[in-house]
């Protein structure tokens, strides 16, 4: 071996401690970015309680939860309306009781955006609905049900309102803005409805 | 050149997101490597099946033919389970 193959063998521990540090950093960064990446989830909040509306947001997060993405749905203010079953009076306060009555008791009394006149719009579009064989929206809800969607109900709206735990149907999570947050800070896509 | 398929799916008459639904769930009864066959009328399925190719980490679109039959349309979709 000859001079010069030595002198390139000649390791610097200064450099290899630098280049160590710079992977080390480099592999710490690397993590926090793979921590921050988004996951295949996808978040709604259903904030309308009309029927159009929250048939569009049933279709997305079915469509979604069938390519795979986990779904969650968080229903606040009027958006509550489609997971109610039916409407108690007791035990609220006079404004609460006022809400009761005219807010829809359950999916199926849910008013289009546009048109509604007095519920006939509504009627119309089911059964307009119905006869291109488009799923209603009580078919869309069990269906999202079946395929795992999450569906939160949105504490604060639910209380300010005077909606009852026990007229909602069961099986619903509850929670609030951190909860919707965590999961849409993780998702790729957030819909507000 | 017809594609091999080991199921067949009859989505005919369904409309959006029906077609991607039912497939996705039978997708899931199927060995893996096995290809699912959907039939739909929704012309709409063609993209949706495409899109559900670009994110679906366990299935693969092998080929999708348009048919005529009886006046209408039939879009055919071959899906492959690989995971």
């Amino acid at each position: 071996m000859d001079a010069s193959a030595e002198a390139k063998l000649v390791i610097d521990p200064a450099r290899v401690q630098a280049l160590e540090d710079k992977l080390r950093d480099l592999e710490k960064r690397l993590g926090n970015v793979e921590g921050q990446a988004p996951e295949d989830r996808v978040a709604l909040v259903v904030f309308s309680g009309d029927l159009d509306r929250v048939l569009a947001a049933f279709v997305i997060a079915t469509g979604a939860a069938a390519m795979g993405q986990q779904v969650s749905m968080f229903f606040t203010f009027w958006g509550l309306s489609v997971l109610k079953k039916d409407t108690q009076f007791s035990g609220k306060t006079l404004p609460q009781r006022m809400m009761a009555l005219m807010a829809p008791g359950s999916s199926q009394q849910l008013p289009v955006s546009q048109m509604n006149f007095f519920g006939a719009g509504a009627k119309m579009l089911r059964s307009m609905m119905k006869a291109k064989n488009v799923n209603s929206l009580e078919e869309m809800i069990s269906l999202a049900r079946e395929l795992g969607v999450r569906m939160i109900a949105c504490e604060m709206s639910r209380d300010v309102m005077g909606i009852k735990e026990s007229e909602l149907v069961p099986g619903l999570e509850c929670g609030g803005v951190a909860s919707f947050l965590a999961d849409s800070l993780k998702s790729r896509t957030s819909l507000f409805i | 050149m017809s594609q091999a398929f080991d199921k067949l799916l009859d989505a005919r008459g369904l409309n959006c997101p029906m077609p991607l639904v039912n497939a996705r769930k039978e997708i899931g009864k199927l060995d893996l490597g096995q290809v699912l066959k959907v039939v739909a009328t929704d012309r709409g399925s063609v993209a949706d099946f495409q899109g559900w190719a670009k994110v679906a980490k366990n299935m693969e679109l092998v080929a999708q033919e348009t048919e005529s039959a009886e006046g209408a349309n039939l879009y055919v979709h071959y899906v492959k389970r690989t995971a």
